[in-house]
This record gives structure tokens, sequence and C-alpha cells, in this order.
């Protein structure tokens, strides 16, 4: 079996200082990995590197394409890392203004993807928002409202259901559940983890929040100042923290 | 007093020459917006700047000039800038499309059909068809350039979605040769299928600073979705002076009570209509015609 995505050796500097070091992991198919770390640990610059959004330094990421099998996205001509970052993957933003079009109903948000893959068939596209508005468990009645009357939550919801429409294989998601009340956070995690185990995604999730890597990740990344510290499974490295950083960050969690 | 005053049709060489460049560059991509230098025109921008521009330099001393505003010979921005050209350039004009050489246009393409020989320069005020989509110029650019163009069936989706139907009247996006999505200028989206003809069709955006163009008979396909059609839409009327049941008709508001009359945009077609002899329900009786 090949891995969906292999990273290697991915650097990324900016100016003299380190964005994130020599990363190197494999994900496989229905695997989601969890990254966390501080803030400035090089999460996210890690995160814009594999889903293209940066070019790195030095490094490759290799990705599983159905048609043509293992690529490097680095590599690759910009028509055909666009075609892929609207088909095969997904970017879910911490903040959803980010990933939303605003302006647009919710339902247009969710069939942008449709139509910009070629469905032109009107009837099928607005049943399919609907359908995937169901999935994400907002009400029919608010298909053809504005993201700007959305609660955050619904917001973050419609988001989840803009990137999955086209059945991608991978997802990047940063901070998911960031600047979410806790009870609404419950709810989208509990959504997400149905929604990555039924449709088997792989997922690549960056989060300083441990909980949410507890419940979603198979596997987890610790990362601190632009290096990755300590690697594993996410019970194990959760449960058994090997190095200085990790053992902190797991006593550092609030207890209620 | 003009002949020393001003260059044949007001702009200098060079930059009738620069103009000409990215005409015919327009011309080999069509539908693909070039940029170009536009110039200060001695009128304010909205009135049609790059149209006359793009009308200075494709003018010669044997030209006959027409202008038309929505259609209409007549009204302040046609009138002036047939007075301009007729100052600058000296050429003779004609309000008659069939006799017209060159014709520039705001917002409407003549009822008559176009022959090939004859040029429409249409004045755009906004080019970029994914504009209000994607404010972002390097991301239109780039989204022109990998013919993404998935955004542009939102807007059509969201007109469905919030009215029942595609709602867009003008400026109706079309989409040329397979390749390039290009606005139309704001034309009522019943001249669409008069895209597709045998004149050259430039169009030109002063403010902008860009110029694109359709080359004789080039395909024009207007975006819709399989299950809801494109329709050239016009009111559900006949002229009320020449009695056409098939042109483009603009509506009069006649009185405080109600009254109004529908008449057709294209002046021109209207009269020589009404010349041949034919009456509408609100034409004055014979006797005092």
């Amino acid at each position: 079996m090949t891995p969906l995505l292999s990273v290697q050796g991915v650097t990324k500097h900016y100016g003299a200082r380190l964005g994130c070091g020599n990363v190197n992991f494999d994900l496989w198919p229905g695997e989601v990995m969890g990254i966390v770390g501080e803030s400035g640990s090089g999460k996210s610059t890690l995160l814009s590197c594999l889903s293209g959004q940066l070019a790195p330094d030095a490094g490759k990421v290799v990705f599983d394409t159905r048609a043509e099998g293992p690529r490097d996205v680095l590599t690759m001509s910009e028509p055909e890392r666009r075609m892929l970052a609207r088909t095969d993957w997904a970017f879910v933003h911490q903040n959803a203004r980010d990933g939303l079009r605003m302006g647009v109903s919710a339902g247009g948000n969710v069939g942008e993807r449709l139509m910009a893959v070629g469905a032109r068939n009107y009837a099928d596209i607005r049943a399919q928002a609907i359908d995937w508005l169901g999935r994400v468990e907002i009400t029919e009645d608010r298909v053809d409202d504005r993201p700007r009357a959305f609660s955050g939550g619904m917001q973050q919801r419609l988001q989840i259901a803009r990137n999955l429409v086209t059945g991608p294989r991978l997802v990047f998601m940063d901070e998911p559940t960031g600047g979410l009340d806790v009870s609404v956070q419950a709810r989208l995690l509990d959504l997400l983890r149905g929604l990555v185990r039924e449709m088997g995604l792989s997922a690549v999730i960056v989060t300083h929040d441990l909980a949410v890597v507890r419940l979603l990740a198979d596997r987890l990344m610790v990362m601190k100042g632009g290096h990755v510290v300590e690697t594993g499974l996410t019970d194990q490295v959760l449960d058994d923290p090997q190095h200085g950083y990790t053992q902190l960050l797991v006593s550092s969690v609030l207890q209620v | 007093m003009t002949d020393q005053a001003y260059n044949f049709a007001y702009l200098d060489e060079q930059t009738k020459r620069m103009i000409r460049r990215a005409l015919l560059k327009a011309l080999a991509v069509p539908g693909y917006q070039v940029p170009f230098a536009s110039r200060e025109m001695p009128m304010p921008y909205g009135w049609g700047t790059g149209g006359v521009q793009v009308t200075a330099a494709c003018l010669t001393p044997e030209d006959r000039l027409k202008v038309i505003d929505q259609g209409a010979d007549d009204t302040t921005n046609a009138v002036s800038i047939r007075k301009f050209f007729e100052r600058t350039a000296e050429v003779e004009t004609t309000e008659h499309t069939a006799e017209a050489s060159v014709i520039q246009t705001r917002h409407r393409i003549p009822e008559q059909p176009l022959e090939e020989g004859q040029i429409l320069v249409y004045q755009v005020p906004i080019p970029e068809p994914l504009r209000f989509l994607e404010p972002r110029e390097t991301e239109t650019r780039k989204m022109h350039a990998l013919e993404e163009y998935g955004l542009m069936h939102v807007k059509l989706y969201e007109d469905i979605a919030h009215n029942g139907a595609i709602s867009t009247a003008y400026a109706y996006p079309v989409k040329v040769e397979g390749r390039y999505v290009m606005d139309p200028s704001p034309i009522p989206k019943f001249d669409n299928p008069k895209l597709e003809n045998a004149a050259i069709q430039l169009f030109g955006a002063g403010r902008e600073q860009r110029i694109y163009a359709l080359p004789p008979h080039t395909k024009v396909v207007s975006l819709d979705f399989e299950d809801h059609p494109f329709e050239a839409s016009k009111a559900d009327h006949a002229c009320d002076l020449c009695g056409c049941g098939t042109s483009y008709l603009d509506e009069v508001i006649t009185d405080d009570a109600g009254g109004r009359m529908f008449v057709c945009s294209d002046t021109d077609f209207c009269a020589t209509r009404q010349a041949q002899g034919h009456r509408g329900a609100l034409s004055p009786q014979e006797e005092y015609a």
C-alpha cells in the first residue's frame, strides 16, 4: 500500500528565522494525523506548505493522485495543483469567513465546488447542497440564507459541508474548533468524527487543543520551534509523553 | 481651427498605434482582456472614454460614423460623441445602421443585422465579468488563465435560488469560442444572441484600461444551467409607435396615473419602420401624422 501523502524533509525559512525544519511523515489512507504545538511552533507553516499555499525551501510532498499515482505536489504545475485543491483536497480554515463566500447563500457556497468541476444542472446542485447541509445539521429552510445570518458554529459546519461535497480524500484543517464555545465545539467534533469515519477521509489537523486530537486523531505529531519533537499514536503520546515539552503540554491542560 | 489644434480623430498617432496593437491582440485572442494605456479624454469616465479611444483608433477619413446610446441616436451621450468626431475627425455621420461603417454603441446592439465590413464599438464600464464575485484582480486574472469559471455559475445559481429564474437581465456573461468568459458590456440579454454576427466587435473600457474583441462570426454562448436554459427576454408587448413585436422595447412613463407606452429602444429601426408605413397602438391618427 502506498501512503496517501508522504512528506519528506519539508523545510521553510522566513529569512533567517525557521518556519518549520525537516518534517517527515507518511499519512495513510483513512488516517487522521494531528499536529499540536504552541503558537509559533510552525504548525500552520507546515500545513500551508503541505496544502500548496506556501512553497517550502526544501523537501517533497508526494500525494497519491487518482489518475497518475504518487506525484510531488510541489513540482506540479499550478493548474494541476489548483484542480487537486478543489477536487481531492479540502481545506477547513480556522475562521469560517476565510473559507466561505459571505455574499453567497449557503446553497451557493456548497454548490460552488460542484460547479467548479463542471456541474451544470441546477436541480442536482441544489439537491446535493441540501443533502450536505443536512449532514452537517443545517436545516433545509436555511439553504438560501447568507452565511452572515449564521452563528459561528453553523458557519464552521457550512464550511465543512462546502469542502466535503466533492468527496475529497484528504482534508487539511487549521484549528477547526478555534473560536467556538465548548458545547458547539463538542457537537462539531462529534460531527467531524462521524464524517471522517463514514467517508474514510484522511486528514491533517492542526490545533493547540489536545482534546481535539484525542478525539479525532489516530497519530500525533508535537512541534516546537519549527521542529517535530515527538510523534506516535495519539493515546500513547498523550498518556506517556517522552519529550519534556510534550510533558509540559499534557500537564498544562486545565481540568474542570 | 480644429485642423491645427487636433490630430485627426483627436488622439495623436502614437496613441492610436498603441490602441491598434491592443485591438489586434484582442482580435487574435477573442474574449481576452488586453491591457492598454488608456488616455484621459475630454469627457468624464463612464461617458464612453474607452469606446471613444477605440473609435478614434479605427476611424479613417472615409468612414461614416453612427453613435447610439441605449439604442437611441438622439440622447446626450450619443449626440456629444457624434459631434466630437464631427469636429475632430470631420467624418460623415449617419443615423442609419446600414449606412454606417463604424458604430459606437452604449449598451445596445442595433436591431438591423450588422454586415461584413462594419465595426461595432462598445463602451464598457466594467470589463471583468468576475469582478463582483472575486474582488482581487490578481485572482480573476489567474482564473481566466486557468479557465476556472465555476464561480460565474454561482452567480446564476444565486439568481435562481432567490428569484426562481436567472434574473440577470443585462451584462449577461458569455463564453467566447469555448474559452474566455466575457462581459458583453451592459447590453440587455435580449441582445446576447446577436453577439454572433458578421461585424467586427470591439470593446473599450477607458477607466479600467482594457480592450477586448470579437472577430466576425465568433461563437458566443450565454452561460446557463441545463434545467434553466438561457432565455433572451424582452417586455411582452409590441412597439406602440411602429407595431414591431420582435424588437427590444423601452418603457416610457407618460403621466402620473400609471400611463405608459412601449417603444423600440432602437430609434433608427423604429423610424425606418414608421416611414415604411408601420403603425403601433399609440401612433397618431393618419390625418394628423
